[in-house]
């Protein structure tokens, strides 16, 4: 050993041969932040199965990755045939060196087990597709059973719940859905204008506003924000209480989980969302007027004129008239998404996030199916 | 475990607390305490629910931060939990919570190698083969290393747990109610493995537990909170208190039971 390098590094090995004997002196400090280089010196080391003593007489600190080290390059020598002996080790690390050569050697070569290959999970992930869309129908099936039961003859409803959440996915959802109701009635007055304008046109602006935002805009708008609002709060509240056990103790209780949880929450967003839905309507209105008043010089009386003569209260109707099924569908998935959570709490925030997207989808290819319908039937 | 003393001196105690008070609100629960961990031993820490046994650990390994008093550990004033500055003595010492605290959304191994990751530079190759010696000395099988912590039973994570805490070789470790919830074979392995690794690693260990048996299998000394206060002393001495509460915590029918055994 070379007291030079010794100085320089604070763990070396040195290697010697003498006659036949390959002689490994380790020294100074084998821990684990000293070890990168040590790890890739032991393993250059050339096979052979001449004699070998290992020299730990001038280790100063070791620790369980050093004595990791010295045993295993110990153990990879023996496999090759060579008779490797310990020399000099300090009485003070044999215990450390002891109970990490008490391991089961075969535990150390860990396999990292095969990652499954490109088709297997095309596969996989169509299946669970699948078996998704069909635990979701059965779940539809079982809370429209239970609906027609609360509302039915027994009359079970959990009011305080049910009002307690009409607070909190509609109430509460009043300002922010007023505000983007308003906000959009302003984008779309002040597009429509700049485009109809060209044409001479400007007033169907307000023909515009009427019927994109009483027929669509409006309600697609509201049942994305309660989506994003409501139907993920569902998710996180009873994914929550599902990795509390709360859900197994309420069922062990005899408490049916859809009674409790799952209807309050999703009539109470079948009152609501109509309701938000409208409100939203008359805020995209007062937008679009202004905008119409400042823009276009449109004054309000000869607004609300246009207005009149644009839309029926057919329009209005079709409009409201897919709050409350779009309504059912955020809270279904919601409610569903939330008691498949599993006991993790990464699988929470993934099913939330899950079931703000389904049911954003879920609204707009209902959208798609109600204006067909509504075209079939001339509406 | 590194088999050295740092700079501080060996007689030093590794944890020195003074006049500490800790509280919510107007409730005090720690008034003025002082205790001393000797390097090298086992220190059991018990008291009724609500005594602020936990609470006295996460102060000292600064998740509370306490009203009065000082705490240093291995000689150094310790700070807030999230302060960079608390890097290097974190480095030195293991926790192992209460109920594990193993990141969910990471595997076994991946939950070992956080603090390899973080503080050193070994290769991926070194880092695997660590990762199953830890996996090897706290008892799990290999294969436990792919698994998710939601895979495993209470008492596979309480192990996995240790492993983690003991990733990086500290002197000390925390130990928050090891054996709660293991069923009693799983508890009586879980302190011989304790005692195990203490002795073969020389660690210093903080134990706060409930639970009898445990106390009488591994500790060298254990401090008692009672009104606020804090007795320190062996088991004997202990026993030997005048005070209500310790007296019947120890002659109880469970107290008598763990004596007996």
């Amino acid at each position: 050993m070379s007291p030079d390098r010794a100085q320089q590094e604070a763990a070396w090995l040195t290697t010697e041969q003498h006659n036949d004997v390959l002689r490994l002196a380790a020294g100074g400090d084998w821990t684990i932040s000293r070890l990168s280089q040590l790890d890739r010196e032991l393993r250059s080391l050339p096979a052979s199965n001449n004699p070998v003593e290992i020299d730990g007489s001038a280790l100063e600190r070791l620790d369980s990755a050093g004595a990791w080290l010295l045993l295993r390059t110990r153990r990879q020598m023996e496999a090759e045939g060579a008779a490797v002996e310990t020399v000099a080790m300090p009485e003070r690390f044999k215990p450390l060196i002891e109970i990490i050569a008490r391991g089961d050697e075969k535990s150390y070569a860990m396999q990292q087990p095969m990652a499954h290959p490109f088709l297997f999970r095309v596969g996989r992930g169509f299946m669970q597709a699948l078996e998704q869309g069909y635990n979701m129908l059965g779940y539809l099936g079982q809370v429209t059973a239970e609906t027609t039961n609360v509302i039915g003859p027994q009359k079970k409803l959990r009011w305080v719940a049910f009002a307690n959440q009409i607070e909190q996915t509609g109430i509460n959802a009043l300002p922010i859905v007023g505000l983007l109701g308003f906000l959009i009635g302003i984008v779309l007055a002040y597009q429509g204008a700049d485009q109809l304008r060209q044409f001479g046109a400007e007033i169907f602006t307000i023909n515009l506003l009427g019927v994109g935002i009483l027929r669509e805009i409006g309600v697609l708008i509201t049942s994305i924000i309660v989506a994003g609002r409501s139907g993920s709060a569902f998710t996180a509240q009873i994914g929550t209480m599902r990795v509390n056990e709360e859900i197994d103790a309420m069922q062990t209780m005899g408490l049916n989980t859809v009674d409790v949880l799952v209807l309050p929450r999703v009539l109470a967003l079948v009152i609501t969302l109509p309701f938000l839905t409208f409100y939203a309507d008359v805020m995209a209105m007062i937008g679009g007027a202004m905008m119409c008043y400042v823009d276009l010089g449109i004054s309000i009386p000869a607004f609300m004129r246009q207005l009149q003569g644009a839309v029926t209260i057919n329009t209005f109707i079709v409009g409201l008239v897919k709050a409350p099924v779009f309504a059912f569908v955020i809270g279904l998935v919601g409610c569903f998404e939330g008691l498949n959570v599993e006991r993790n709490a990464g699988s929470v925030g993934r099913l939330t996030t899950r079931s703000v997207v389904e049911s954003v989808f879920l609204v707009i290819v209902l959208d798609a199916g109600f204006s067909i319908m509504f075209s079939i039937l001339g509406i | 475990m590194i088999v050295q003393a740092g700079t501080e001196g060996r007689n030093d105690p590794v944890i020195a607390v003074r006049g500490l008070v800790t509280g919510f609100g107007t409730k005090i629960i720690h008034d003025h305490i002082d205790l001393d961990v000797r390097r090298g031993e086992v220190l059991g820490i018990v008291g009724g629910s609500g005594s602020g046994k936990s609470l006295l650990l996460r102060a000292i390994i600064g998740l509370v931060q306490p009203r009065a008093g000082s705490i240093r550990v291995f000689g150094e004033e310790t700070g807030e939990a999230g302060n960079p500055d608390m890097r290097a003595l974190q480095m030195r010492w293991g926790v192992l919570f209460q109920a594990g605290a193993l990141f969910s959304s990471q595997t076994i191994a991946e939950n070992i190698q956080v603090p390899l990751r973080e503080y050193t530079t070994i290769g991926t190759g070194l880092m695997t083969e660590i990762t199953a010696m830890k996996l090897a000395m706290v008892g799990l099988p290999a294969d436990t290393a792919w698994k998710y912590p939601s895979e495993l039973s209470g008492g596979m994570i309480k192990r996995a747990a240790l492993a983690r805490a003991l990733s990086l070789d500290p002197e000390l470790l925390f130990l928050d109610e090891p054996t709660a919830g293991l069923d009693p074979i799983s508890a009586s392995n879980f302190d011989i493995l304790v005692r195990d690794l203490q002795q073969s690693l020389g660690l210093t260990v903080f134990m706060v537990t409930h639970d009898l048996d445990t106390l009488y299998a591994t500790t060298d000394r254990i401090a008692v909170l009672v009104d606020k206060k804090i007795k320190i002393g062996t088991i004997d001495e202990i026993r030997r208190d005048p005070n209500p509460w310790i007296q019947e915590y120890f002659g109880g029918a469970r107290g008598r039971a763990a004596l007996a055994s």
